[in-house]
């Protein structure tokens, strides 16, 4: 018998029979991993809320021919219920679950920097500083980074010229004007300094920004996730505006 | 493998939850030895249940008529409503034979993660329950998990300003449970719900 403890957050459960869960975790140590959750929708189940979406669990594997099964869960912080009373969070927070179960695509593959970056995301989005949206576009950005897709801000994605002109997915961030090609956006500088201040972790920026420039740097990171993703992110279309 | 019309059977019966290659074949080779007059009811049951079950269109439980057994039932009361993720909830609080209101099935939860939505639900119809200003409490009996809250948090938000009083099942400690095994959010919830023993 084999047994192996870690630590993660829960990304997402689904009904396995009468009374069992499958439940996907993304764990410190050994990556994403599938497990079978015997029992857990019975209201006597000794795990309770332990295996929801959103929690931060210590839990206890044991390694099975297809999926594992979870032995023992024990709550580290229950994020979910913070999240559930708060409904732009809670939508915002889907979002970035589905994200980091799409980016984070084999399994037992360590991922601790996705890792990081989402307990950092969830904290971040259940302490209230800041704007749910803001948080998300945050996660975005820099869980696109960690996956190695971090959008050119700074100078051409091309050529590395400056001045840049346009924003364009398909090159991979912001554009001269030599290199610009057809269908490329041209954002206001201040949504292009949003999106380097969220990728950089510089609130009192991103904090000070206007809503129109937030909506427009929400529209382009959503597109240049999901271009690079090359699936949509379903939450998406739910995320509510504060 | 056996003759056409059997693995036919117990191909089709394979497909029901929780059936699985081993209780579809004692299934079928139940029905080859039974009483052909049970088979016949049998059968004649499954095409009755797609024929004539419907939606009930006030509060979308399942229904032989245009409106459930529960709504056209003059002696229940029309101030309150319970809302409920599915038509099976309306029978688990039936059988408690606590509540004498009326129900709403919503049809699911709010999970963004599996791309349902607030216009996904039958909550459209249940705004235009409440427009008429009858109902006096909207009880939201969702499921206690993170989609049910969610989507208790969202029905409070928009139920709230039409002044009807929005309340939420209480959670807390099962009945013939050890405390020890409660998780911290279970037990948090009953701390929180606590009440007065008037003895």
């Amino acid at each position: 018998m084999s047994l192996y403890r870690d630590e993660g957050v829960v990304l997402r459960t689904h009904k396995l029979g009468e009374a069992d869960r499958i439940v996907t975790i993304l764990t410190r140590r050994t990556g994403k991993v599938r497990a079978v959750a015997k029992g857990v929708r019975r209201t006597t189940s000794r795990f309770g809320a332990r295996l929801e979406p959103f929690t931060h669990v210590d839990v206890q594997f044991h390694t099975g021919r297809t999926l594992d099964v979870v032995t023992q869960a024990e709550t580290l912080r229950p994020y979910g219920e913070r999240l559930a009373a708060d409904y732009p969070r809670y939508t915002a927070g889907s979002a970035m679950l589905e994200t980091a179960d799409k980016l984070t695509v084999a399994e037992k593959e360590p991922a601790l920097r996705h890792f990081l970056l989402l307990v950092g995301g969830l904290r971040a989005l259940t302490d209230g500083e800041h704007e749910p949206r803001l948080v998300l576009d945050a996660y975005f950005l820099r869980s696109l980074a960690v996956a190695g897709y971090a959008p050119a801000l700074e100078t051409c994605a091309r050529c590395s010229a400056e001045p840049v002109r346009a924003f364009a997915i398909v090159a991979g961030g912001v554009v001269c004007g030599d290199c610009r090609p057809a269908g490329a956006s041209v954002p206001a500088a201040e949504t292009v300094a949003l999106m380097l201040a969220l990728l950089r972790g510089d609130w009192a920026s991103a904090d000070a920004s206007q809503a129109r420039h937030r909506t427009e740097c929400s529209g382009l990171v959503a597109a240049y996730l999901q271009w690079h993703l090359e699936h949509g992110i379903r939450s998406l279309r739910h995320v509510e505006r504060v | 493998m056996y003759e056409g019309v059997v693995q036919n059977l117990i191909d089709e019966l394979g497909l029901l939850p929780g059936v699985g290659p081993k209780s579809a074949q004692r299934i079928a080779f139940h029905l080859l030895a039974a009483d052909p007059a049970d088979v016949k009811r049998l059968a004649h049951a499954l095409l009755e249940v797609k024929d004539k079950v419907r939606f009930c269109r006030v509060c979308g439980n399942v229904a032989s008529e245009e409106d459930c057994r529960i709504c056209r039932d003059a002696r229940r009361d029309l101030h309150v409503i319970c809302v409920v993720e599915e038509p099976k909830d309306v029978v688990a609080i039936e059988k408690t034979r606590e509540f004498r209101g009326r129900y709403h099935v919503l049809g699911g939860a709010i999970s963004p993660i599996d791309g349902v939505g607030p216009d996904d639900l039958r909550i459209r119809e249940l705004m235009t329950r409440l427009a008429d200003g009858q109902v006096t409490e909207l009880i939201i009996a969702t499921d206690p998990n993170l989609e049910g809250e969610a989507t208790a948090t969202y029905l409070a938000r928009l139920v709230k300003p039409m002044g009807v009083r929005v309340t939420r099942l209480a959670s807390g400690l099962p009945v013939g449970g050890d405390l020890e095994y409660a998780d911290e959010v279970t037990l948090g919830r009953a701390f929180e719900g606590r009440r007065l023993l008037d003895v």
